[in-house]
């Protein structure tokens, strides 16, 4: 085993999150699909930074930490906005916006 | 900077065996947050795919970012999750109409293409890469810490002090869209006050029950001055159990005549 394994998991939990944006309808889930992707890229900076022996990989990875937290707080303010409005977390019932 | 490694891996069997216990636990609780319904279950699940991506951080020489993953998103921004559910309704879970018809065998398909894209064309490109490993890199400043302190703060320096500055934004943000204009003043105390005795119910304390020579419990109702009982003295779960004790009217009458001068008790006891 060599640390590809790594990049191989964090392509496969990328791609589950990705799923979960395409097919699940509630905003939260949906978020928390987004948080899994930003996680698998956090792993593939990772297990690069090891391969390549230096740092910098780690140093991006908690970069992106950060703006995951600060997405995170932001996103999730809307999405109570939305529902104390529209009495709702679907991501469906924005699109009355449009109308 | 430092030396390739002789072999192409620098995994030893402990690391093995934490990968794909780790891995197999990640996979399952990102399967399981994209297959449960209620949105708290997903919620627990990826919490433990976070924790177990932060065992892998640590198997991959990154302790610091371990900790930092277990501290801001088990600990932070997953408990942000919990709590925005509780907000939202924890019984909201997914409608199963499609809105797009056939959305969701598509999105499938999609999914697994860019899966087996991604594993086959990443695994075929890079499985022969090396691994230089990361010790020579912790070591050249004393430490993990240190070494991402060290390029924090001089080629990352910039990228540093824009993240405070999107930090507070976010903050601000979120005050601005969680804020609620308030429709109607805020009621002082006097106009609480006034409102509780418009009310029409008792403004203060409810009358303790009754306390007797022989009997003070919770189910003894309250003399009135009229000799009656008070009814609201007893709490109402025990009254609608009907536990209500009956007054002893023996108690009452003695108090009375002795009161009145004409008790019939013996003579020595009148003294």
């Amino acid at each position: 085993m060599n640390p590809m394994n790594y990049v191989v998991l964090s392509a496969l939990l990328f791609t589950i999150g990705s799923l979960g944006v395409l097919v699940r309808r509630n905003a939260i889930v949906v978020f928390m699909s987004v948080e899994l992707m930003l996680n698998a890229a956090n792993l593939a900076f990772v297990s690069f930074a090891r391969m390549n022996g230096n740092l910098d990989g780690q140093v991006v990875a908690f970069f992106v930490m950060v703006v995951a937290a600060a997405e995170v707080v932001v996103g999730l303010a809307i999405i109570v906005t939305i529902f104390r409005t529209r009495r709702s977390a679907s991501i469906d019932e924005p699109n009355l916006l449009k109308y | 900077m430092a030396p390739l490694a002789d072999t192409v891996t620098d995994v030893n069997t402990g690391e093995q065996v934490v990968f794909w216990v780790t891995a197999i636990l990640a996979v399952a609780g990102a399967l399981g947050m994209i297959l449960s319904r209620k949105a708290v279950h997903s919620a627990l699940w990826i919490a433990l795919t976070m924790i177990n991506l932060a065992i892998l951080y640590i198997a991959n020489s990154a302790p610091f970012l371990g900790m930092v993953q277990i501290i801001v998103y088990t600990g932070a921004v997953m408990m942000l999750f919990l709590f925005v559910l509780m907000v939202v309704g924890v019984d909201s879970s997914d409608s199963l109409i499609e809105t797009i018809k056939g959305q969701r065998l598509a999105a499938i398909l999609l999914g697994l293409g860019m899966g087996i894209l991604l594993v086959w064309g990443i695994g075929n490109a890079l499985v022969e890469s090396p691994s230089v490993g990361l010790t020579a890199a912790n070591e050249e400043f004393g430490g993990n810490v240190e070494g991402i302190a060290n390029l924090i703060f001089t080629r990352y320096l910039l990228v540093f002090e824009l993240t405070s500055a999107l930090l507070i934004t976010a903050a601000m943000g979120a005050m601005v869209l969680a804020h609620r204009d308030r429709w109607k003043p805020l009621p002082s105390q006097r106009d609480l006050s006034l409102a509780r005795f418009r009310s029409g119910q008792h403004p203060g304390n409810l009358p303790n029950p009754g306390v007797y020579a022989r009997h003070n419990a919770v189910d003894t109702p309250a003399l009135l001055p009229d000799g009656g009982t008070s009814d609201i003295s007893v709490p109402a779960p025990v009254r609608a159990r009907g536990d209500e004790r009956p007054l002893d009217r023996v108690d009452i009458d003695e108090v009375r005549q002795i009161s009145e001068g004409e008790s019939d008790l013996p003579e020595g006891s009148k003294e």
